[in-house]
């Protein structure tokens, strides 16, 4: 059983698809949470990931300078922190002038921002492609063997233990911070209803700091762990994750960091799975069309089911 | 002669070019629950509003406790120790009852546990379901909810509009007992009420709202009693 | 004598493509001008009337589907209404949920247009793209345009290659800008009779208030839609006019986001949405702007590197194209912040009746 068909499935299929799930699933509770509490859809997300992943190398460059090595998960850390910066920077002069406008304003703002962040890097980086981590990701062995003698033998890379364990403890100091926490529940209350938190006189602006705060650090986390997947920088993938990760955000439901999660993880399967060879020999469907899967279920899910799978808000 | 609590004197305010508010005048003193009644669409709920800072006022001034907090933002007015219950939308849906109580004492963080067990004295029926979403209770324990949530600040004044409206007659009765109760920890109350006559009787004075502007005032029972009033709101049936 | 020609053919060159560009700000301008539209994948509109037009004009090839080697005007059309068809599916899907999912929409599925013409190889030659798409009057000057009717009709092959023989080889260049540009007159004409028709002051009522129209009895998804729709017509043309200039196209390069929508929605911000003239006027000042800019880019760095000769200039002149880019991100910015309203704002259509509903618009609580 797991040799005809198991092994190949598993292997090269399923944990592919839940380290791209992980990988969504932070970068779709940065835009479900902005969506929640800041109503607006925040098209510059992609690129702030993709500057989250560049600002990585780049301190592991420098400390490589200096004839050290970092580690990508450690190297993100001083990284999270410039991103972060460059939300609440973002926020200050792009998008707070608007907040009392039309949302669509907001929109429009972010859609720039999309912009002239992918070119700074450009500019910055240049356009070329730049491997992050050269060599090829050896199984691990502790693993490999343990599994192979249970008789199911599965091969993963270090990197896709390290995205694994970094999104579970990401996401539960999440549900800690929304669900434990002063400014969390402020959170959660914002989303809920805005004009109700004014007039409780929580602090919307503070709630709204720590709202990118916590998007940051997911966004660069998400970057980060997806060139540590593809060992590659390229400046265009902040846009090829937009699309999967609102995708994610709807499915799950808008305003649900859950819900993310959840439509990320699921977002993520679908793509690898839609590749897998279900009926005959074939792929059941090109893998050059993967990007269109997510796209798929988000229109379908707007079609059925706006609100998404977990009740959050629709318009 | 004793100062006012809160005083709306000679109020022009409204929603952006739209005038509402024409000329209105409130006050309520310590110890006072006032009520103000009037038809739908009068500029009640605006009233209230406009003491949040939530609207351009363009004349007059609303004073605090003897302090012009004319045009101050809803989260310093917060702050000064106004409580606001909003007249729909008023809970956090998503959030339980005592997250919501939480979330009513942001502008007051210390002493949180002991407050919100005070609340769950004054609301029995809350305590046992402190654990369970708000937007999962019944209109009535939401409204419940809303004045527990409201009074988690030492509140100079508490601001309810409408609080009984689409409820049944027991609940309604419980929420006017508790406005009562409120009243005795010493809480000044200005209500906003569809449920005049009810209203009216638990109330030391009345405003009568038509059209932006004060059309009558007198106590509780004159204005119960004024024949006009009662062809008004309180034939009808309510 | 040279040099005059020169500059000429570049002014030529400068209306040909602002021209282009005027043409999709003005399909945008229907969306989101009149109708409030959140359209962010232009470019996906664009693609679809390109490479319509090119697979049904183009000579016979192996290489892809086609072409058809139709006449020049049909491929336009049809091109106008693939690009209409597409967005009427869109629209029926997306167009009752508020804008920020329309907006998310339209970027995905503008990727989802370019991700298909670069997969169905069969059809599209896949990443390698379509070539010699015949241009507008220099398509004259081939042969199997000359050779077959209805221009054999007036002379032989022989005659006519010895005619276009005579010509300068740029004499189809002021032709085909002159088209352009009398395109551009023509749509902008039948827009400003749409928007002060009662259909486009409909479209303003809903813009203002939604929920009154619609207690008014008016079909407000149907006329969205409607906008959507026409729109993306122009814009398909748009496309077949782009890949009329470029006679090349292929899906990842041509179709840049960045160079189409982003661009284009830069253009209107600038001239003024829901001003016609505005969106033209936009479209050229900025086009003007964006390609004036590259010569006096390139001038600087030739400048640098004749300071610092051990500079790699071609270093320099990639990453000058994105600051470039960037730049114009923030003019988009300011201009946003700044001068919300363009450099020609909305002129509200007088209406017949006073329409007390829309005339005095209510501000929100502050
Ligand atoms: N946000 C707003 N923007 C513009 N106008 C508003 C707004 N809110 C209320 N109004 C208008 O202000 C007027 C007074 O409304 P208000 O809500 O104060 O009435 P009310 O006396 O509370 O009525 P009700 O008994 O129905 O609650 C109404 O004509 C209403 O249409
Ligand atoms: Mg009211």
């Amino acid at each position: 059983m797991w040799d005809a068909f198991g092994f190949e499935f598993v292997n090269f299929y399923l944990i592919p698809g839940l380290v791209l799930g992980c990988i969504y699933a932070l970068g779709a509770i940065g835009i479900t949470l902005t969506f929640g509490i800041l109503r607006f859809a925040n098209f510059a997300h992609g690129e702030i990931m993709m500057s989250g992943a560049y600002l990585t190398y780049t301190v592991m460059a420098i400390v490589a300078g200096a004839g050290l090595s970092l580690h990508p998960l450690v190297a993100m850390v001083p990284a999270a922190f410039m991103v972060i910066l460059l939300f609440l920077g973002t926020d200050r002069y792009f998008y707070k002038p608007f907040r009392k406008e039309d949302t669509i304003k907001v929109v429009m703002a972010s859609f720039g921002m999309m912009l002239i962040i992918r070119s700074a890097v450009q500019v910055i980086w240049g356009p070329n492609q730049i491997a992050f981590v050269p060599g090829i990701a050896k199984p691990n062995a502790w693993l490999q063997s343990f599994t192979g003698d249970l008789g199911a033998m599965i091969i993963m890379p270090n990197k896709h233990l390290f995205i694994f364990a970094g999104t579970v403890i990401i996401v539960i100091a999440l549900g800690y911070l929304l669900n434990r926490t002063r400014i969390g529940k402020a959170m959660r209350a914002v989303s809920d209803s805005p004009d109700l938190a004014h007039v409780t006189g929580i602090n919307v602006d503070k709630v709204i700091n720590a709202t990118w705060i916590v998007g940051g650090i997911c966004a660069t986390a998400a970057g980060v762990f997806l060139v540590m997947d593809t060992q590659t920088l390229e400046t265009t993938m902040g846009f090829r994750m937009l699309l999967p990760m609102f995708a994610a955000a709807i499915l799950g439901g808008i305003g649900k960091p859950y819900g993310a999660v959840f439509g990320g993880l699921v977002i993520g399967l679908a793509e690898e799975l839609s590749a897998y060879p279900w009926i005959g020999d074939a792929p059941l469907l090109s893998p050059g069309y993967k990007t269109g899967v997510a796209f798929a279920i988000m229109v379908i899910m707007l079609i059925v089911r706006p609100q998404g799978l977990f009740k959050g808000r629709s318009f | 002669m004793t100062q006012p609590v809160l005083s709306l004197n000679n109020l022009k305010a409204g929603y952006g070019q739209t005038e509402i508010l024409h000329d209105l005048s409130i006050y309520v003193n310590p110890n006072e629950i006032v009520a103000i009644i009037g038809p739908n669409g009068a500029g009640k709920s605006t009233a209230m509003k406009s003491v949040l800072g939530l609207l351009n006022i363009r004349e007059g001034s609303v004073v605090l406790n003897g302090e012009d907090i004319t045009d101050t933002p809803a989260q310093k007015v917060i702050e000064k120790g106004i409580s606001y219950v909003p007249q729909t939308n008023n809970v956090f849906v998503n959030l339980s009852v005592q997250e919501n109580l939480e979330m009513g004492a942001w502008t007051r963080p210390n002493g949180v546990e002991a407050r919100i067990a005070e609340m769950y004295e004054l609301f029995p029926d809350l305590a046992e379901k402190r654990n369970q979403a708000a937007g999962s209770l019944s209109g009535g324990q939401r409204q419940m909810v809303a004045m527990a949530k409201a009074l988690m600040v030492d509140a100079k004044i508490l601001l309810l509009d409408e609080p009984t409206a689409g409820l049944s007659p027991k609940y309604r009765g419980e929420i006017f007992s508790t406005i009562q109760k409120i009243k005795n920890t010493g809480v000044p109350i200005l209500i906003v009420e569809q449920n005049a006559k009810q209203a009216l009787g638990v109330s030391d004075r009345g405003y009568v709202l038509v059209d932006g502007a004060n059309r009558h005032t007198g106590t509780g029972e004159e204005l119960a009693n004024d024949p006009e009033i009662a062809r008004m709101f309180l034939g009808g049936g309510h | 004598m040279e040099a005059y020609l020169g500059y000429f053919l570049y002014f030529l060159s400068l209306l040909t493509v602002g021209g282009i560009y005027a043409i999709l700000a003005l399909g945008l301008n229907v969306q989101w001008g009149f109708a409030g539209l959140f359209n962010a994948g232009i470019v996906g509109f664009v693609a679809v009337g390109a490479y319509t037009y090119a697979l049904l004009t183009t000579a016979e090839s192996t290489f892809h589907l086609g072409g058809f080697g139709l006449p020049l005007p049909i491929g336009m059309a049809v091109a106008m209404l693939a690009s209409a068809l597409v967005a009427a599916l869109i629209g029926l899907v997306c167009i009752r949920l508020r804008s920020d999912y329309l907006a998310i929409a339209t970027i995905g599925i503008a990727e989802i247009i370019k991700l298909i013409f670069k997969n169905e190889t069969e059809v599209t030659n896949g990443p390698r793209g379509i070539n010699k798409i015949p241009r507008s009057w220099e398509h004259f000057s081939e042969e199997r345009f000359y050779s077959s009717w209805p221009m054999s009709w007036f002379g032989t092959p022989e005659n006519w290659e010895a005619f276009f023989d005579s010509l300068p080889n740029w004499y189809w260049q002021p032709l085909f800008a002159g088209t352009i540009i009398l395109v551009v007159f023509a749509i902008y004409k039948m827009l400003e009779r749409a928007r002060t028709s009662p259909w486009g002051r409909m479209m303003t009522a809903i813009r203002e208030n939604e929920p009154a129209s619609r207690a008014a009895g008016k079909n407000v998804t149907r006329r969205r839609i409607e906008a959507f729709v026409i729109g993306a017509a122009i814009m398909g043309l748009g496309g077949a006019f782009l890949a009329q200039h470029l006679r090349l196209i292929e899906p990842t390069n041509t179709f840049d986001p960045s160079k189409v929508t982003f661009l284009v929605w830069v253009m209107l911000i600038a001239g003024g949405s829901g001003n016609n003239r505005g969106a033209i006027l936009g479209a050229f000042l900025i086009w003007t702007i964006w390609s004036a800019s590259e010569l006096m880019i390139s001038g600087i760095i030739d400048l640098i590197t004749a300071i610092f000769s051990t500079m790699d200039a071609s270093i320099l002149q990639t990453r000058a194209g994105f600051l470039r880019m960037m730049l114009i991100g923030i003019l988009m910015q300011v201009i946003l912040q700044r001068y919300p309203g363009g450099i020609l704002p909305e002129v509200r259509p007088a209406s017949p009746k006073a329409d007390t509903k829309t005339a005095d618009p209510t501000g929100d609580t502050k």
